[in-house]
């Protein structure tokens, strides 16, 4: 029955909420929201100094990048929010971004996260979560 | 004076390397675009990989655009025995990896002092699939096929035996051929691999190669587990099954707890506690001793 399936669907969504709702410990060892804009504060202009990749942040709002930062690392650390830039691919579909530039990229995050005395298993597992992301950034 | 098979690997690996260099697209000079400690340190057979083992990592921090190599140079003490290992090794598009070793072993005291034995490796690896380091929501991890080519070059310091085939092996050089698989699980901080070798090796080879006790590929099991204490601290153990073909040696399985320390792209340093075994049947004492290696590259 259709009712029966929607409703079995229905709870599965709802589960699965309750999953990742539940779990936001990723979140909290980064020190919630004030942790995350601290490392992010961080991190935009150390990407603007990094002569690897700095040429690709060229024109780009980089407040407006910060914000967008905030919102995805908040929401992939099962934060309260929800990331509301575009979508990964849409923006890195030009950039010819290489496997180098991406890793330039983790390297300036792990600084950013070191400096504001992130422990080494949380940047970890924050990058582990960051890391499939490649798929859709890296495009040469 | 480079034997023969060694010879034909070389120009193997320049050709290799030529194809490589003509072939990626990327910058003429290395580009150092992987992450720090993920071409992992040099083992004892020249091979990127743990200290005892080989890993599915290729050598250097040259990304899939480009390339990247080291030197490096390895010794082990134990209480009798000491065992110097030189190499250089290259990666190249983070795909296929080559190396050259040369081993020195020696008797300090006991049964054997005084004896000198040697051997060359020239290993070539390649990449098969996977990506240990970025295949976070997989769990398929990154694997490589590898060969060691193995020559041993003599024995001295003990009487008349000149080559390994008096002390009773079926042949002074050989082929192992292994697969690995590692897989780094970030968000638990650790390193897993697993290595598949198929071999007749006797002490790696610096006992010969098969035995009257077999002479035949076995599959040998070799294991690493390594916590990633941060972006440039590793430590972990490992442990190295063995054959047994010699009735001289009864060989047995290797051991060890290591730390390896990544200063920077262009160093790294490993200090290891080992256990190697009984070795040969001339001195009953279990070898136990340290390690250490430094690699230094690009």
């Amino acid at each position: 029955m259709p009712a029966f399936r929607f409703l079995i669907a229905i709870l599965l969504a709802a589960a699965s909420l309750q999953v990742h709702a539940a779990d936001d410990s990723l979140y909290n060892e980064l020190g919630g929201s004030a942790g995350i804009r601290r490392v992010v504060a961080d991190l935009v202009p150390a990407l603007q100094a990094d002569a690897r990749i700095n040429a690709t942040f060229d024109g780009v709002d980089m407040e407006r990048l910060a914000a967008k930062l905030e919102e995805q690392f908040c929401e992939v650390s099962g934060g309260p929010c929800k990331y509301s830039g575009k979508d990964m691919t849409t923006i890195h579909e030009d950039l010819k971004v290489s496997r180098a530039q991406f890793n330039a990229l983790v390297e300036d995050l792990q600084a950013a996260m070191r400096r504001n005395d992130v422990p080494s298993r949380t940047q970890n597992r924050l990058l582990a979560r960051l890391a499939p992301m490649h798929r859709e950034v890296v495009t040469k | 004076m480079i034997p023969a098979s060694l010879r034909t690997l070389l120009a193997a690996s320049v050709l290799a390397l030529s194809c490589g260099a003509a072939l990626a697209a990327g910058p003429a000079s290395p580009d150092l675009g992987k992450l720090l400690a993920t071409g992992g340190v040099s083992q004892v057979e020249g091979a990127g990989g743990g200290g005892l083992t080989p890993w599915a990592l290729i050598t250097g921090y040259g990304s899939r655009d480009s390339y990247g190599g080291n030197v490096h140079a390895t010794a082990i003490r134990t209480q009798d025995h000491a065992l110097y290992t030189y190499g250089f090794a290259m990666g190249l598009a983070d795909r296929v990896e080559v190396s050259l070793a040369r081993q020195s072993f020696r008797g300090d005291g006991g049964a054997l002092d005084g004896l000198r034995i040697g051997q060359d490796i020239a290993g070539i690896k390649l990449k098969l699939a996977g990506d240990a380091v970025l295949e976070q929501d997989s769990l398929l991890p990154q694997i490589a096929v590898g060969v060691m080519a193995k020559r041993n070059t003599g024995v001295s310091g003990l009487g008349a035996v000149g080559n390994v085939k008096q002390l009773g092996a079926a042949s002074d050089h050989g082929v192992d051929v292994y697969l690995s698989a590692t897989k780094i699980l970030l968000d638990r901080s650790l390193l897993l691999n697993g290595t598949l070798r198929a071999t007749r090796a006797n002490q790696m080879g610096l006992l010969g190669f098969g035995g009257e006790r077999g002479n035949h590929y076995q599959p040998m099991l070799e294991a690493s587990a390594a916590y990633l204490f941060s972006s440039s601290v590793v430590a972990g153990v490992e442990y190295r099954m063995k054959p047994r073909n010699l009735a001289v040696d009864n060989e047995k399985d290797y051991y060890d707890a290591f730390i390896a320390w990544f200063p920077s792209k262009h160093l790294s340093v490993t200090a290891a506690w080992v256990a190697l075994g009984d070795i040969t049947v001339l001195n009953p004492t279990r070898q136990k001793g340290f390690y250490l290696s430094l690699q230094a590259g690009f």
